[in-house]
C-alpha cells in the first residue's frame, strides 16, 4: 500500500524544509521499553493472535489424531467395504480468535474428515450436497474416470456415490473439483485421504496436518495461515510428545494462492516418505518444501524433553499462523 | 396573540414529533434488517493517528462507516501481534478506539499495520518512516515554537520591512502592489483549498471530509464578511487599516493550517534537511508580509500596529505546529485549511474593493492586471524553490 508521502507535494517539501529549518533531529534516549516491561517487544510470545478460538467447528487437538475408517462390512467377494457419509454444507468458521470466514465445508469442518482405508479395500462415499453451489469430491488415487469427481457436478440437494478400490498405498488428498476450482478449494472443501499399505507401517503416534490458509478479505492473498485451519492452534495448545516415541505426521499441503509451503522442525530431523508410496525414506532433513497438492509422511522421535517449534520456513507464513509447538515429556513409567 | 405564537410553535414541532415516532418504528420493526436482505455489514475504519515510542506503538482508529466494526486481530508487517485495545474491540459508528502494542520497530524504516476485523476484512496503514513521536514537555514546545517561528513569524516580519519603500511609491505603483497582493492571496487561497480537499479524503467517511471543506471555507468567509463590513466601509484610512487586519487574519488562518501540517509531519517523522529548501521557504513566505502592508502603504501606521499585524499573521503557525504535533487529525487539518481558504477569499473581495476605490473604479488597467499575474508568478516561482 502506498502512503501519501510517496508522492511529494509542494506542502510535503515545505514541511521538510521547515523541519530542516528548525534544524533539529532530536531523538530522545529514553529508557528502552524492552527494559521497562516484562517480556518486552522481543518476547517471542508477543507474536501471534490475541484471544482464543471458542471451538465448535474444529477442535485442533482432536482433529490431529482423529481418523475416519468408515463403516466396515464385507462384500460377497470377501473384499472389505468401507462406507463414508460426507455432506457439503456452508458454515462460518473461526480461523483465528474472533475472525470468521464464510467457508464451504465437508461435514461442517475444515479440513474435512481424514478418510482412512487400506490398500485394496472398496471405498464407498455417500456424498450429499447441502450447500448453495454445485460441488464434487475429487479423490487423488487410481480409479475409473466416472469416479473422479470432475465431470459430474452435484447440485445443491443432490447426491452422488463415489465407489472405487483404494490404491495405491500412500498419503493422498481429496477436494472439490467444481469450477471455479480455486474458489471451491480456497473456501475449505478438502481433506486428507490415507491409504494404509496391507503390511502395516511400524507402530507410531500418528497425526494428520493439513496445511491451509484463508483469504478472509477475498483479495487473492491469504490473511491467515495454519496447520489444520486455526492460526497458531498448536502454539497456544502445544502437542504433547513422549520422548523416544516414534512420531508419524501425515502432512498434506492444501494452501491456495501461495505456490509453495514448507515444514521445518526444531531441534530434530525427520525421515520423509514422499507421497507415502515407498517404504524407504527419500530424505533425512529438517526442512521440507511442498507444492500445492503435495503430501508426505514424516517420521521422527525426540531425544530431549522441552518445547520445540515447528512451522513453515516461509517466515511470513509462520508469523501469520502456520506455527506450532511440540512439548516433549518423559515417558510415564 | 400569545396563543397564536404558541400554536405556531406547536405546528413547527409536529413534523419533528412525527419524525421521531417513525424513527422509533423503523428501529423497533427491524426494517433496516429487512432492507439489507442479508448483505454483510459495511465496515470502514480510518487510522487517525499512529504514535511511536521505543518498542511500542499506539494506533488510534475511527469507525466512519454505517455499522459497528469488531477488530479481531492486528498484524504488523505481515505478522499477527499481541495487542490491547481500549475501550473495546467493537468500535461503534463514529466511535474511536486506541490500540497499543509492543513492537520492536526499526528507526527510519517503513512499517505496515493491518487490522483484521471479525468478518475477515483488512484495513492497513503505512508508517512511511518510523521515528519516535515527540512527547510533551519543554523540549516539545521549544521544537515546535522554533518551527513556527521559522515558517511563519520570521518571514512575515521580514516582509513587513518593505513598508518604508512602499510609502515612497507613486499611487499607480501602490495600486500595482495591491493587485500583486491579490495575486499572492489567490495563490495562497487556492493552495489552502487544494490541500483541504486532499486531507479531506483522509477523514473517516461519516464525517464527510470533502463537504467539511465547503462548510469551513464558506463559514469563515461569511463570518469575516459580517464582522468586517462596518469597519471596511468607514473612512478611507480606517477602511484600509481594516483590510490590512483582514489580510493578516486570513494569512494567519492559512498559516494555522500550514503549521498543523508541519507539526504533524514532524511528529510523524517526515524530516529532511536542505539549506536550499529553508531559503526558498523564507522567500516564499516573506511575500505574505508584503501583502499585509500593501493596503496601508500611504497611511502612517505605528510600528506597534505593524508588529501586531505581523503577529496576527505569523503566530498561528506556532499554535498550528503545537496542535499538529500534539493531536494531529485529518479532521482538524481539513477544517483549518478550508477556513483559511474561506478567509482568504473574503480578503480578496475586500482588497478588490480597496483597489477599486483607489483607482476610481478603473481597477483593471494593464498595470493592475499584470500586478495580479506577477503576484501569482512570484508565489509560483518561490514555490519552485521549496518543492514541486
Amino acid at each position: 500500500m502506498m502512503s501519501d508521502s510517496a508522492s511529494l507535494s509542494r506542502r510535503d517539501l515545505i514541511r521538510r524544509g521547515a523541519i530542516g529549518a528548525a534544524g533539529l533531529g532530536v531523538l530522545s534516549q529514553a529508557v528502552h521499553a524492552a527494559e521497562r516491561l516484562s517480556g518486552g517487544p522481543h518476547d517471542p510470545m508477543r507474536a501471534g493472535t490475541v484471544g482464543t478460538v471458542k471451538g465448535g467447528a474444529l477442535d485442533p487437538l482432536r482433529f490431529l489424531e482423529h481418523f475416519d475408517y468408515g463403516q466396515v462390512s464385507q462384500l460377497a467377494s470377501g473384499q472389505t467395504l468401507r462406507e463414508y457419509d460426507i455432506t457439503a454444507v456452508d458454515r462460518e468458521i473461526e480461523v483465528a480468535p474472533g475472525v470468521f470466514y464464510p467457508a464451504w465445508t465437508y461435514n461442517g469442518q475444515v479440513p474435512g474428515p481424514t478418510i482412512r482405508t487400506t490398500e485394496g479395500d472398496r471405498v464407498r462415499v455417500h456424498f450429499r450436497n447441502a450447500g448453495t453451489h454445485a460441488h464434487t469430491i475429487h479423490f487423488h488415487g487410481v480409479h475409473p474416470a466416472n469416479m473422479d469427481g470432475v465431470f459430474e457436478p452435484v447440485h445443491p440437494g443432490e447426491e452422488f456415490v463415489y465407489e472405487f478400490d483404494a490404491k495405491p498405498a500412500g498419503l493422498h488428498l481429496y477436494h472439490c473439483h467444481a469450477i471455479p476450482l480455486k474458489k471451491h478449494i480456497a473456501k475449505g472443501l478438502y481433506g486428507a485421504f490415507i491409504v494404509d499399505p496391507v503390511e502395516a507401517r511400524p507402530p507410531a503416534r500418528e497425526m494428520v496436518m493439513v496445511l491451509n490458509g484463508f483469504d478472509t478479505n477475498f483479495d487473492g492473498e491469504n490473511e491467515v495461515y495454519a496447520a489444520n485451519t486455526i492460526a497458531f492452534a498448536y502454539q497456544n495448545q502445544p502437542i504433547q510428545v513422549v520422548k523416544h516415541e516414534l512420531q508419524r505426521i501425515y502432512m498434506v499441503n492444501l494452501l491456495e494462492f501461495d505456490l509453495v509451503n514448507s515444514m521445518h522442525l526444531h531441534g530434530n530431523f525427520f525421515h520423509v516418505y514422499r507421497t507415502g508410496t515407498s517404504r524407504t525414506p527419500h530424505e533425512f532433513t529438517d526442512t521440507l518444501m511442498m507444492c500445492q497438492g503435495e503430501r508426505h509422511i514424516l517420521e521422527f522421535a525426540y531425544e530431549d524433553v522441552g518445547r520445540f517449534m515447528f512451522h513453515a520456513h516461509q517466515s511470513e507464513f509462520t508469523e501469520l499462523g502456520w506455527m506450532g509447538m511440540f512439548e516433549v515429556v518423559e515417558p510415564s513409567t | 396573540m400569545t396563543s397564536m405564537r404558541v400554536k405556531g410553535w406547536l405546528w413547527a414541532l409536529l413534523p419533528l414529533l412525527l419524525l421521531a415516532v417513525v424513527s422509533v418504528v423503523v428501529g423497533r420493526m427491524g426494517l433496516a434488517e429487512f432492507l439489507r436482505r442479508g448483505a454483510p455489514p459495511v465496515e470502514e475504519l480510518t487510522f487517525d493517528r499512529v504514535t511511536l515510542e521505543p518498542g511500542a506503538m499506539t494506533i488510534e482508529v475511527v469507525n466512519g462507516g454505517p455499522d459497528p466494526v469488531t477488530i479481531a486481530q492486528v498484524m504488523v508487517d505481515d505478522a499477527f501481534w499481541d495487542f490491547t485495545i481500549t475501550p473495546a474491540a467493537t468500535v461503534p459508528r463514529l466511535g474511536r478506539v486506541s490500540i497499543e502494542l509492543e513492537y520492536p520497530w526499526v528507526e527510519n524504516e517503513p512499517h505496515e499495520i493491518t487490522l483484521l476485523t471479525s468478518t475477515g476484512l483488512t484495513f492497513s496503514h503505512e508508517i512511511a518512516v518510523a521515528t519516535e513521536t515527540p512527547t510533551i514537555g519543554p523540549q516539545f514546545f521549544a521544537i515546535f515554537t522554533l518551527i513556527g517561528l521559522y515558517v511563519g513569524v520570521i518571514p512575515i516580519a521580514i516582509g513587513l520591512l518593505w513598508y518604508p519603500a512602499l510609502r515612497r511609491l507613486e499611487q499607480r505603483w501602490i495600486d500595482f502592489v495591491l493587485a500583486l497582493t491579490i495575486g499572492l492571496l489567490v495563490f495562497l487561497g487556492a493552495d489552502a483549498l487544494i490541500e483541504a480537499a486532499k486531507t479531506g479524503t483522509q477523514v473517516a467517511g461519516a464525517f464527510q471530509g470533502s463537504l467539511l471543506v465547503v462548510i469551513g471555507a464558506l463559514g469563515a468567509l461569511l463570518f469575516l464578511q459580517v464582522v468586517s463590513r462596518s469597519k471596511v466601509d468607514r473612512t478611507e484610512a480606517q477602511g484600509r487599516h481594516a483590510v490590512a487586519v483582514l489580510i493578516a487574519v486570513g494569512i494567519g488562518l492559512h498559516n494555522l493550517g500550514e503549521g498543523l501540517a508541519i507539526g504533524a509531519a514532524y511528529a510523524l517523522g517526515e524530516a529532511a534537511l536542505g539549506t536550499f529548501l529553508i531559503i526558498g521557504f523564507m522567500l516564499h513566505n516573506t511575500t505574505e508580509g508584503l501583502g499585509i502592508v500593501a493596503p496601508i502603504a500611504r497611511d502612517r501606521p505605528k510600528l506597534s500596529t505593524l508588529a501586531s499585524l505581523g503577529l496576527v499573521a505569523g503566530v498561528p503557525t506556532i499554535v498550528g505546529a503545537w496542535i499538529g504535533g500534539l493531536a494531529y487529525s485529518p479532521l482538524y487539518a481539513t477544517l483549518f485549511l478550508s477556513m483559511g481558504a474561506g478567509a482568504i477569499a473574503q480578503v480578496v473581495v475586500a482588497l478588490y474593493r480597496t483597489l477599486s476605490r483607489s483607482t476610481g473604479r478603473m481597477e483593471w488597467n494593464p498595470l493592475t492586471a499584470s500586478g495580479v499575474l506577477v503576484g501569482l508568478l512570484v508565489m509560483y516561482g518561490t514555490g519552485l524553490l521549496v518543492g514541486g
